[in-house]
């Protein structure tokens, strides 16, 4: 199997497994960990296309990379902040149902 | 796609400024505070009017106007292109801005923390909007989808509380959830042809599985953030538990940028693809949008849980441009989106208006001492709800009337019945509402909340906005004609021979 191959099945499971971690866990710290592991199958498998001609790297998906990081961080932050609020409010990490009519 | 007699202007500094009067002037606002962050917001609505005029009066004339950042095009260089839609989208966020604005420093009174937080991230969410209406690019589209995200997010938990927080930590999740499938797909669309140019990648689409993979992602993505059914849970904790004036801007706006998208996508960016299959798909999510929306907003107790779902079930009527897929429904289309924007803002701002008085939002007879107070804003919620059903002479009776033209020429009696039911569900929905805020209260006069307790006065601003913009709902059914040549300038069809 070529090196690219690899990259893009394993950028593949990384992210089935973020996906599968975010509808199955409740815990919110859990579920934001699911979030950045699927972002970073997305990034793996840009820099494995980057790599796909094997003279020249395209260098587009690492600048796209390089931003979604950044991106990544700051959604990261900001849930965190949320989940940091919420916990000294209620003393909960889990979204609970609440549907009040 | 249109007959370019003019060619397309190539380089139009106003849309710079579109984006980035707002973004600048949230930067700023950071900086001050109080009155000053909140001239910072008059200056980028007279900003944004300015260069609104511009470009518009641009596109009336070329129907298409280009921006290229830097001097670089694509594939490298970020482009930026207003048409029709654009300008529609763009108007509408000036509009809704205009009212939110006003009416925020009065909404805020008394809460220091939240005004000061308040006017930075409405300008973020502005400029992120404006960036949305404009960007050509799906991977600066990611980058607007993620700022309007958090911006969005941040809007809605500002009232604090556990039941805000919950709401938006679930908004924000599915929002990432839907960010990360737009990425995906923007990654896979790269690695298949090599362009990330929505405009390039229409003209030389091959279609292969990994397209369709691709373009299934990124529908599904922004399903997520438009809370199309079944991906609709987040919206109604979220827009019914932010403060008023946020619920107006996410309801107007914020759903509207992902259906926009949609559009877009498929459309502009995927016409190959945009055939009989895919148009059934979407037809049917529009309409189970339509009736799930409209049978939950007749089961709520309170008003501005009854408006959240009203916007569920409105957004599906955007997706019945793919089925009929004809000019009468693009138009009909483009105008729904523009009179539902303005009554949903009216509505919410009236609810808001309703909470500050009565104390509470339950579907509950107001209070005889409370009624002349809140007269202005109870007409407002009137005239938008007219508009809403569809009754003449309204901006939704013209959306309405165009859709159900289009579905009589082209989509056949299956299309022309669910207008027609979806538009008398809202009509139930929208009179139950109303008649349960105008009967007498149950026990009888100066029942219920006392006077002074809870009947807080109303700023006049806050008092009349509703209702300007109710009739500015209704204005939008006498001015159709010169606006729908504006916004059509761009439109992927031709208008049928007559």
């Amino acid at each position: 199997m070529s090196q690219p191959a690899l990259f893009v099945l394993i950028a593949a499971a990384v992210f089935a497994i973020g996906v599968y971690g975010l509808l199955s866990r409740p815990q919110l710290v859990r579920r934001i960990l699911a979030l950045n592991l699927m972002g970073n199958g997305v990034f793996l498998l840009l820099v494995a296309f980057a790599r796909r001609n094997p003279e020249t790297i395209d260098p587009v998906p690492h600048a796209m990379v390089l931003t979604g990081i950044v991106i990544a961080v700051s959604a990261t932050a900001f849930a965190l902040a949320i989940v940091r609020h919420l916990y000294r409010q209620t003393g909960e990490v889990s979204l609970g149902e609440d549907r009040p009519r | 796609m249109n007959e370019a007699s003019v060619l397309p202007v190539e380089s139009h500094p106003g849309l710079v400024l579109l984006v980035f009067i707002p973004l600048l002037a949230a930067i700023l606002s950071v900086l001050l505070d109080g009155r000053a962050a909140r001239s910072t917001a008059v200056v980028t609505l007279a900003g944004v009017f300015g260069a609104l005029w511009w470009v518009s009066a641009e596109v009336a004339a070329a129907s298409q106007v280009r921006h290229l950042l830097g001097g670089w095009g694509a594939p490298l260089g970020i482009e930026l292109m207003a048409d029709g839609l654009s300008l529609a989208m763009l108007w509408l966020t000036w509009v809704t801005g205009l009212a939110v604005s006003a009416v925020a420093p009065a909404s805020f009174a008394g809460r220091a923390e939240v005004s000061r937080l308040f006017w930075p991230l409405w300008l973020t969410l502005w400029a992120a909007l404006n960036a949305t209406w404009l960007a050509t690019d799906l991977f600066n589209l990611y980058i607007t989808l993620e700022l309007l995200t958090l911006a969005a997010v941040a809007l809605a938990i500002l009232g604090g509380g556990s039941a805000a927080l919950r709401a938006g930590m679930r908004y924000l999740l599915y929002a990432l959830l839907g960010s990360l499938a737009w990425l995906l797909g923007v990654a896979l669309i790269y690695a298949g042809h090599g362009v990330l140019d929505l405009h390039t990648l229409g003209v030389g689409l091959e279609v292969g599985p990994a397209t369709w993979f691709a373009a299934a992602l990124m529908s599904v993505g922004l399903m997520a953030k438009a809370a199309l059914w079944p991906l609709h849970g987040w919206l109604p904790p979220a827009h019914a538990g932010a403060p008023a004036p946020v619920s107006a801007l996410l309801s107007a706006l914020v759903v509207k940028a992902a259906v926009y998208l949609l559009l877009r996508l498929w459309w502009w960016g995927l016409p190959a693809l945009t055939g009989q299959g895919v148009a059934l798909a979407f037809g049917v999510l529009g309409a189970a949008a339509m009736l799930y929306g409209s049978v939950l907003a007749l089961m709520q107790l309170r008003v501005k849980r009854i408006i959240a779902y009203s916007t569920i079930a409105q957004l599906g009527y955007l997706l019945l441009v793919f089925p009929l897929a004809s000019m009468a429904a693009w138009q009909g289309v483009l105008y729904h989106a523009l009179s539902h924007g303005v009554a949903k803002a009216a509505m919410f701002l009236a609810a808001g208006n309703i909470l500050m008085v009565v104390g509470h939002d339950r579907l509950a007879g107001l209070p005889q001492a409370m009624r002349a107070r809140l007269g202005p804003s109870v007409a407002g919620l009137v005239l938008a709800s007219v508009s809403l059903m569809g009754l003449p002479p309204t901006g939704g009776f013209i959306a309405k009337w165009l859709l159900l033209r289009a579905a009589f020429e082209t989509g056949g009696v299956v299309w022309v019945s669910l207008i027609v039911l979806s538009g008398l569900l809202a009509a139930a929905y929208l009179f139950r509402l109303l008649a349960m805020l105008l009967r007498r209260p149950p026990g009888g006069e100066g029942d219920g909340v006392p006077d002074a307790h809870g009947a807080a006065s109303l700023p006049v601003v806050l008092s009349v906005m509703p209702l300007l913009l109710g009739i500015v709902a209704v204005l939008l059914g006498f001015v159709a004609a010169p606006l729908l040549e504006l916004f059509l300038q761009g439109a992927p069809f031709v208008e049928a021979a007559p």
